[in-house]
């Protein structure tokens, strides 16, 4: 239950012409970054970590000039973690601060929350995490990996590589795992594993007693099949999962596990020695071998002022679409929404895992997919590096998206329907 | 699966004819050394294949090299070595085993070959290591074998069990002969005989050995099937629906695939003359029965291929006969390995019982150790105590911050208890104290005061500590688990819990029963006019028990923590589920509570049993029961009677 | 609420031997209680000075996020008003009610869902070249709505969600029928007092979880979206509709106090307070206590659907965390905060507390610097809040509206040592005038 704690006491209300006045400040004193990440709450965990990657990366383009000759502005605002203070604290950056552009949002509820909000005033939002896709709004650029990023490549390297023929997908119960499972049931079917070789569990957030399923997925093995485990868990429900792992002495040969929500930062909260081998796939580690990624690392530890701390993908993901955006604004020579917009599809900027990550027509990118193999330090060994993967809006393997596409430089239109050659709406599906 | 058997084929036969071919290795190595930089299991088979024949001496090291993480390219010259660990750096040596001085990691890049690859070099290695004179190779084969087993490692394997020493080894080797032997023995009264040699055996290597024996394929036929080997013959309606049946009936070309709604849809567009499809206005097609006849009219007029109608369909699957058969041509092999499965499966479920069994108590000791200490606070004194939960969540993080100080997790475990006990022992006085002192006479305002000690609480520890995990790691002695058979097992973190509890339950009733301080407990719970009249100071009892019950809520913590995760949310999962499990055993009886554990973590578990896809569910459902329970006992199980169930 | 005329009405009160109270035969419910109209015309003040600030039909000095705040706010007092009938009035301490107050939000967002995604679906459709049958709208609405959440059919338990009329019956009929087979079940086996928070508190668990499911058909954990876009008015700006809502609101949260004014101030009223004060004598009387709790519960419920029904298009999202139980011991620490057994002191309470929260956990109120420290009020509002709370509980169990006695001059009556009933925080009104 930890999404649910103390949410009505912050939903209550967000006193925003209580305690200030609408700001007009003269136009094109400073360049508004409007920045809507959780700094309490549940989520504020992982959120507070992007603030000050955001807050890390306004400051040294400011130190570099800045933009269009002006200074650029964080905005921070905490929406708690609270759904509906998202949409609250949207409209409040959007026409109380009249923010240009802003990055936040973590879960896929705090981004549905927001949408209507950014689609009626036309506002501009960079989405920084992996998730289940079947979307593409005109303002949204998603920076995060979409299914076909992390999740099918995942389950091809089982596939290809490990030789895996029976599957379990153990997640959270929640949109993104559901509809990832979804997407990789019907992909595995596809790929010739039958129904009955695929298990599906759902468990609540922070859910902390698994040696049952656990024993469940080991059982799995007894048909000879070899199994793999593909886990959507989320957060900190993850802790209890590898420690009974390690405990039932699931090692990864036998028995391998690759997560999609487990990156450096959750592996801090744990021993990870016994979790050795175990995999993950994202499209950035930490341990990267590229000059980009260590002077990265290097500026985020003297930011941050600990050199203890770890990075991770959504890091990456902001520090490309703020890079990106940045680029894209000065191509354009305006921050207007629409401007920017049609200036950032096809914007080409360097990956820290190398490589160049390029914004596509469905305001997805092309990103390399990673897998890693944990090590006993809480760091990935990078064991696979595809080529650069184009972002899918619409997953090819469910039949009801497959016939649809996202193309906002040519077809305008972020669900277009290749069958009946029609836009079927304009506006996002929330 | 092949290629691995290609290999081990290639490098048993080949390995003798080149023998002495030092230098080889390197050579396959340095042509293929794209491959081997950036290795798939897909592709790299051969270039290991021709490693592990080439004769080299060097070959073995070079694999295993690799298989480790071993064998890096050093940045300056891009050369290819072989590294050891040499106290912070490396030492390394080149292909053919010369020193070629030390480096550190930043000079180096690794090859990480991925699992996959590893496990095709452990493959390849076989030959070296089946006969290894290190015991610890020799198991790693035997790893490497069972995880892949190959017709062609049967004979080097019997080879093999003759020369071994080590007796476990021995067993070992000759159980996975066994399973060999029953898939790949050309002969089918040896495969019978290992079948049978294996008796009831539930271990899951057996079962997963037994079970590609059985596996079946689903075909659909005009009649029976010639030649094969029949598993069992299909009914409609009870083995396979109407569409799973047509759907078989199209693949094997029985059938035409009969016409879904979007080809209709798609053959009408297609037909559109004059605003009309097939005489029919389009704007009166918004009906799926006026399609159907706009579509009968185009089939009439042949601009549309026939589809099968459902009389078609229905007539089709009349017709045929649908059957699953065994992938496994030889009747008797079938035969021997369902009867071997069939008394294994019946073991199965009586273990799966017990085990079910055993997770059980092992929730229910938890539940009961997170309730112990509310069923002393609202049990015995009324006092409902809404931060009990932050009290389980201090006891963790004292657990936390010890484990800071003292790096030994046995010692630092032996530390936290008591200490964990001490502090919220102290924060329950002062709780009792300070706030609940004041509130005996208003239950439902003790509720609310504590509930915004709670949440005070909750978020001083979030700003104290962060909200991320922080790690409570069990010693080394708690990790792994007790396991009687593959299906059987319990982790001994879960056995410590459990133990725990135990002692709680004893301790509890020690106190109660046969203590001073039991003994006014009771009286001041029973009647406090009456013991303060006796000389008991009812004020010092409340104040005592309090700090008893949130101590144990401490210690509680630090198991809990040690299990699952320590953040400043933990104690708050707890909290409805213990004051559950006290009200359904019954207010104010140490026994109670653990009749109310019991049930409640017995029948969360035989719901998650039920339907195992969906644990929440189970939480659902379970807190469902336990509010109907509650109507029909609403004291709970165990009920007190007469003088003390007071009211 | 007590006034000065109803002193002198009953001037020996409560003394032994005198007649209960006839309330029966009083004049009209304002004189009785002119806290009404002070209440009533303090909100047509309100309603009229937001409207005229608005950006809608005003000045532009609130914006329209702010407007949605306080019709939310209002939304809130509502719901803050039965639990306190139920609990200040008849001391049923439910911590369920927020789980009536988010089912009415569950059943208006189904409408608004389905109905925003049926006029998508059909312009959409009416483009493929064929006008749609009904299965195609309706499988076309059930993959737009569902097709987040990894879906494409309809669950049955939207087959209303196509008329608004019929939704919001089961705005009133789902809680409603839940509070009163819950309330049945409950108040039949005589739960009370502490047993009876922690039952209504499972019940609100078990709810919440079981809507966490993606099974449930209300599509788990993403909740209802985009509840702000009413159907058929895409035109419309937020801030027109928040404009409407919040007149919404504010006209339920009037007639609610109306309403509650009428219910407390009768006979019924005396009775469930004395339930309150001492449930066996009331039962021993001869009224049925039971029917009267059974009758408080469902109506609280109702009342609290209606909030619920007009809040949720505000937040513009519903999901479970909604009516977790800790948003139910929230609602209760409201009504204490701002004095149990005293409509006005509900609303001010919901009102003071929800806007000092968002007030403080806004991230505007700058840092306090001890020293290296800084702390923000971000991290320790909530620290406050706990604090606060349990020293109102302690020193001051009639909270805010403590202070309108003083006011008044009204005492706590001393009954020299007897104890007050269970109950210290309600207002006593009787004994009060002593």
């Amino acid at each position: 239950m930890n999404l649910t704690r103390r949410t009505l006491l912050t939903s209550a209300a967000a006193a925003a012409a209580l305690s200030l006045p609408r700001i007009s400040f003269a136009q094109g004193e400073t360049i508004k970054v409007g920045v809507l990440h959780s700094l309490s709450g549940t989520m504020a965990i992982s959120e507070t970590t992007l603030k000050d990657t955001m807050l890390m990366l306004i400051e040294a383009q400011n130190a570099k000039g800045g933009l269009l000759g002006k200074q650029l502005e964080a905005v921070v605002v905490d929406p708690a973690s609270d759904w509906p203070l998202f949409a609250e604290k949207a409209r409040e950056l959007l026409t109380v601060s009249n923010v240009d552009v802003m990055f936040g949002c973590w879960t896929s509820v705090s981004r549905k929350s927001v949408l209507p909000v950014i689609e009626e005033l036309n506002g501009l939002l960079f989405y920084p995490v992996q998730y289940e896709g079947e979307e593409s709004s005109k303002n949204v650029f998603y920076t995060g990996a979409a299914p076909n990023q992390q999740a099918i490549p995942a389950v091809d390297y089982y596939l290809e590589e490990l030789g895996v023929t029976k599957f379990a997908l153990l997640g959270t119960d929640y949109v993104y795992p559901r509809t990832t499972n979804n997407i990789l049931e019907a992909y595995l079917i596809s790929k010739g594993i039958p129904k009955e070789d695929i298990f599906v569990n759902y468990t609540p957030f922070g859910h902390s007693d698994w040696s049952k399923i656990v024993g469940d997925v080991v059982a799995l093995g007894a048909d000879g099949k070899k199994v793999g485990v593909i886990s959507t868990i989320n957060g900190d429900a993850n802790i209890g999962f590898y420690k009974e792992l390690a405990a039932a002495g699931v090692t990864a040969d036998t028995l391998p596990v690759v997560a999609f929500s487990v990156g450096e930062e959750e592996l801090s909260g744990l021993d990870t020695t016994n979790l050795a081998g175990h995999l993950a796939a994202w499209n950035y580690f930490m341990s990267a071998d590229t000059p980009e990624n260590a002077a990265f690392i290097a500026a985020w530890k003297a930011f941050i002022k600990d050199d203890a701390r770890v990075t991770n993908d959504p890091m990456e993901a902001h520090y490309i679409g703020f890079n990106m955006w940045v680029n894209a604004v000065t191509a354009a020579g305006t921050t207007d929404v629409d401007a920017v917009s049609a200036a950032m599809i096809g914007q080409e900027f360097p990956n820290l895992t190398g490589g160049m990550a390029k914004m596509l027509p469905n305001h997805h990118l092309t990103k390399p997919v990673l897998i890693g193999e944990i090590r006993a330090d809480g760091q990935f060994d990078i064991i696979s590096q595809t080529d650069p993967v184009p972002g899918d809006a619409w997953t090819d393997y469910l039949p009801e998206s497959a016939v649809l596409e996202a193309d906002w430089a040519e077809l305008k239109c972020g669900m277009y329907n290749t069958e009946t050659q029609t836009c079927v709406q304009l506006k996002s599906n929330y | 699966m092949r290629l691995t058997a290609l290999i081990v084929a290639a490098t048993l036969w080949l390995a003798p004819a080149l023998a002495f071919a030092e230098g080889q290795a390197a050579q396959i190595i340095a042509e293929n050394r794209d491959q081997i930089e950036k290795p798939s299991r897909q592709t790299i088979g051969p270039v290991i294949t021709a490693l592990a024949a080439s004769g080299d001496p060097m070959a073995d090291d070079i694999l295993s090299a690799w298989a480790d993480k071993r064998l890096v390219i050093r940045k300056a010259d891009n050369a290819l070595l072989l590294a050891t660990p040499d106290g912070d750096g490396l030492s390394l040596s080149a292909l053919d085993g010369t020193p070629a001085g030390t480096a550190t990691k930043a000079d180096l890049t690794e090859l990480k070959p991925n699992a996959g690859v590893r496990g095709l070099i452990a493959a390849a290695l076989v030959q070296f290591t089946l006969t290894d004179p290190d015991p610890a190779r020799r198991a790693a084969a035997l790893t490497s074998i069972a995880r892949d087993p190959t017709a062609e490692t049967l004979e080097p394997l019997r080879a093999a069990i003759e020369t071994e020493t080590d007796p476990a080894l021995k067993a070992q080797k000759q159980r996975l002969e066994r399973f060999l032997t029953l898939r790949f023995d050309p002969d089918p009264e040896a495969r019978v005989a290992a079948i049978e040699s294996l008796g009831s055996d539930t271990a899951l290597d057996v079962r997963a050995a037994l079970n590609p024996l059985v596996a079946t394929t689903r075909i659909a036929g005009a009649g029976a099937p010639q030649g094969q080997n029949v598993a069992r013959s299909l009914t409609i309606g009870r083995d396979l629906n109407d569409s799973e049946a047509y759907a078989l009936l199209v693949a094997a070309n029985l059938a035409p695939a009969r016409l879904t709604l979007q080809e209709q849809r798609d053959a009408l567009l297609a037909n559109v003359v004059n605003g009309t499809i097939g005489g029919i206005p389009v704007a009166e097609l918004n009906t799926q029965a006026a399609r159907d006849r706009a579509y009968t009219a185009l089939e009439a007029a042949g601009t549309v291929a026939a589809a099968a109608t459902d009389d078609e369909a229905k007539a089709a699957l009349a017709a045929h006969r649908f059957f699953d058969v065994y992938v496994e041509p030889d009747p008797t092999v079938t035969d021997a390995a369902r009867a071997a499965l069939t008394r294994i499966d019946r073991k199965v479920s009586v273990m799966q019982a017990a085990d079910l069994g055993l997770d059980a108590l092992s929730l229910a000791a938890i539940f009961f150790l997170a309730a112990i200490g509310l069923a002393i606070t609202f049990g015995v004194m009324g006092v409902i105590n809404m931060a009990h939960g932050e009290f389980i969540t201090m006891g963790a993080y004292t657990g936390f911050v010890v484990q800071l100080f003292v790096p030994d997790y046995t010692l630092s475990i032996l530390i936290a208890l008591p200490l964990a006990f001490v502090v919220t022992f102290g924060a329950g006085v002062a709780m009792e104290r300070l706030v609940i002192r004041h509130l005996y006479k208003r239950p439902l305002e003790t509720l609310l005061a504590t509930f915004g000690i709670s949440i005070a609480l909750q978020q001083i520890l979030k700003n104290v500590f962060g909200t991320q995990a922080r790690p409570l790691t069990a010693p080394g002695w708690l990790d792994g688990s007790l396991t009687f058979n593959d299906v059987v097992s319990i982790s001994y973190i879960r056995i410590a819990i459990f133990v725990l509890a135990l002692v709680f339950l004893m301790f509890f009733l020690y106190l109660m029963k046969r203590t001073r301080l039991g003994l006014e407990v009771r009286a001041v719970t029973q009647n406090p006019a009456m013991a303060a009249s006796m000389g008991i100071n009812p004020d010092r009892i409340n104040m005592l028990t309090f700090g008893l019950g949130s101590g144990i809520a401490g210690i509680a913590g630090v198991a809990i923590g040690l299990y699952a995760k320590v953040t400043s949310e933990m104690g708050a999962d707890y909290i409805v589920q213990s004051f559950m499990t006290v009200v359904v055993g019954g207010v104010g009886n140490v026994w109670g509570t653990l009749a109310g554990a019991t049930m409640i973590g017995s029948l969360q578990k035989l719901i998650e049993f039920l339907n195992p896809s969906n644990t929440l569910a189970a939480q659902t459902y379970m807190i469902l029961f336990i509010i109907l329970f509650i109507q029909f006992r609403p004291r709970g199980i165990i009920a007190l009677r007469g003088r003390a169930a007071g009211d | 609420m007590t006034s000065p005329s109803s002193v002198r009405k009953y001037p020996t009160g409560g003394a032994g031997g005198v007649k209960p109270p006839a309330f029966t035969d009083s004049p009209s419910l304002f004189a009785r209680n002119p806290s009404v109209l002070i209440f009533i015309a303090c909100l047509a003040a309100f309603t009229l000075a937001v409207t005229l600030m608005s950006e809608a039909f005003g000045a532009g000095v609130i914006s329209t996020s702010f407007v949605k705040t306080l019709g939310k706010t209002l939304c809130l007092c509502l719901v803050a008003l039965a639990m306190d009938l139920i609990w200040g009035y008849a001391g049923i301490l439910s911590l369920g009610h927020m789980a009536f107050f988010a089912l009415g939000g569950y059943m208006i967002g189904m409408w608004l869902m389905y109905a925003r995604t049926e006029e998508i679906v059909v312009t959409a459709l009416s483009q493929g070249g064929l006008p749609a049958t009904p299965e195609e709208i309706s499988q076309g609405i059930a993959t737009q709505i569902f097709g987040v959440v990894g879906s494409s059919d309809l669950p049955l338990i939207w087959s209303l969600a196509h008329s608004l009329p019929l939704q919001l019956s089961l705005a009133l009929a789902v809680p409603g029928t839940l509070a009163l087979v819950f309330g049945w079940l409950a108040f039949r086996s005589r739960v009370t007092g502490v047993y009876l928070s922690i039952l209504t508190q499972a019940m609100t668990l078990a709810l919440a979880l079981y809507l966490f499911q993606n099974d449930s058909g209300l599509r788990g954990n993403n909740g209802l979206s985009g509840l702000q876009n009413l159907p058929g008015l895409d035109g419309t700006s937020q801030d027109i509709v928040s404009i409407w809502f919040f007149w919404a609101s504010a006209l339920a949260l009037g007639l609610g106090y109306l309403t509650l004014s009428w219910v407390v101030s009768g006979k019924f009223g005396s009775v469930i307070r004395a339930i309150r004060d001492d449930e066996a004598r009331v039962r021993f009387l001869g009224y049925p206590v039971e029917v009267y709790k059974l009758f408080l519960f469902t109506l609280t419920a109702l009342i609290a659907a209606i909030a619920g029904v007009l809040y949720y298009p505000q937040a513009g999202i519903i999901n479970p965390a909604e009516l977790a139980p800790i948003a139910s011991i929230y609602l209760a620490v409201w009504v204490a905060i701002g004095g149990r057994g005293r409509l006005y002191g509900a609303v001010i309470g919901a009102a003071f507390v929800s806007l000092l929260s968002s007030l403080f956990t806004s991230g505007r109120l700058p840092d306090i610097a001890f020293g290296p420290v800084a702390l923000s009020w971000v991290n320790w509002w909530l620290v406050i809040l706990g604090l606060a709370f349990v020293a109102v509980t302690l020193f001051a169990p009639k909270g805010i509206g403590g202070l309108f006695d003083r006011f008044q001059n009204l005492r706590t009556p001393d009954r020299k040592g007897a104890p007050l009933g269970p109950d210290d925080g309600s207002l006593q009104e009787q004994e009060a005038q002593q």
